[in-house]
């Protein structure tokens, strides 16, 4: 196999990150919903924390994306 | 800080109509060269000095009159002051007050970085990652002496947990060795790649629009608006994440877990 098309297949596995970011952002908004219904007065004072978990979970999926980035651009 | 060209350049893959990357090109507007070393005056400065001056002109600006009611410029202020006050109370207590004004030129710088970066044909500072990185870095060393400083050589139990079972000890040490020292990576990385993945998936929808024109162009339209008002949450997201962070690993270091 040559070594630019090791390279593409590499940056699209580097993509199945997004599963797990998918995962994450899906379970944590979910979960805050559900508990959000069930207790709405205490749904507000956990909206930053919504926010935190969202940005981390999202993270993770992006390191995905700069693995891929340096695939195809750096390597 | 600007010394890095050619970031975005290497990227651009030849002269491609719709390239993606060519947004992150870093360019010379003032050539200086001082003993080899590249310091030349680039759009990536500019937009810096821009924003410096920015905040500069809101914050000072907008509490010029010190008005007991205050106007509409004077509530922005004070709300961009309360609402990072607030974050720091809740997250490091009222000792982490004592950084407040680090933590508020963080948020701020970063906040308007991302937010300028939105306008058409402006340079996102936060793009590049050696920008984060020298961010993040200046969070993780100044924590790190407020840590020493604060409990000496005992800010080395930050890395042994207490209550966990001696036999974990060694393991335990490394894997909190390892995370606290990926801590400025982290940081770094989630900021950039969040820029820049956005502003990517902005141009590649919108070439998508160019591309197929007048008659079928309006659905990636309708994309791009929902898209750009993502990327506002987002900016504004990245820039409060950063700041929180920055907060709890003050917390670490105040208050030892």
């Amino acid at each position: 196999m040559e070594a630019e098309a090791a390279k593409f297949i590499g940056a699209g596995i580097a993509c199945i990150a997004l599963a797990g970011a998918g995962l994450g952002i899906g379970t944590i908004f979910g979960n805050y919903l559900s508990a959000a219904l069930r207790n709405p007065s205490a749904a507000q004072s956990q909206f930053p924390n919504l926010l935190l978990g969202f940005a981390l979970a999202e993270a993770t999926g992006l390191f995905g994306l700069v693995v891929a980035l340096i695939l195809l651009f750096v390597v | 800080m600007a010394t890095d060209s050619g970031h975005g350049a290497d990227v651009a893959g030849g002269g491609h109509a719709f390239d993606p990357m060519h947004q992150f090109e870093i360019q010379r507007i003032l050539p200086l060269n001082i003993g080899g070393l590249d310091v030349s005056f680039t759009n990536s400065a500019l937009f810096m000095v821009i924003i410096v001056v920015l905040v500069t002109l809101f914050t000072a600006a907008s509490m010029g009159s010190r008005a007991l009611v205050p106007g509409r410029m004077q509530s922005m202020a004070e709300l961009s002051y309360e609402f990072v006050a607030n974050m720091i109370r809740e997250n490091a207590g009222t000792e982490g007050m004592k950084f407040f004004p680090f933590v508020f030129t963080l948020f701020m710088f970063i906040l308007f970085a991302n937010m300028l970066g939105m306008i058409p044909y402006a340079f996102t500072v936060t793009s590049h990652i050696i920008v984060t990185f020298v961010l993040a870095l200046v969070v993780f060393v100044g924590v790190t002496i407020v840590g020493f400083a604060k409990h000496g050589i005992g800010f080395l139990k930050l890395f042994a947990p207490a209550g966990a079972p001696i036999v974990l000890m060694p393991l335990l040490i490394v894997i909190e060795l390892i995370s606290y020292l990926t801590r400025p990576v982290s940081l770094s990385v989630r900021l950039f790649a969040n820029m820049l993945a956005g502003h990517t998936m902005l141009k590649v929808f919108a070439s998508f629009v160019v591309m197929l024109g007048f008659v079928g162009g309006w659905l990636p339209l309708a994309a791009m608006v929902a898209f750009t008002g993502l990327e506002f949450l987002v900016a504004f997201l990245q820039a409060y994440v950063f700041a929180i962070l920055t907060c709890i690993y003050l917390n670490d270091a105040l208050h030892m877990h």
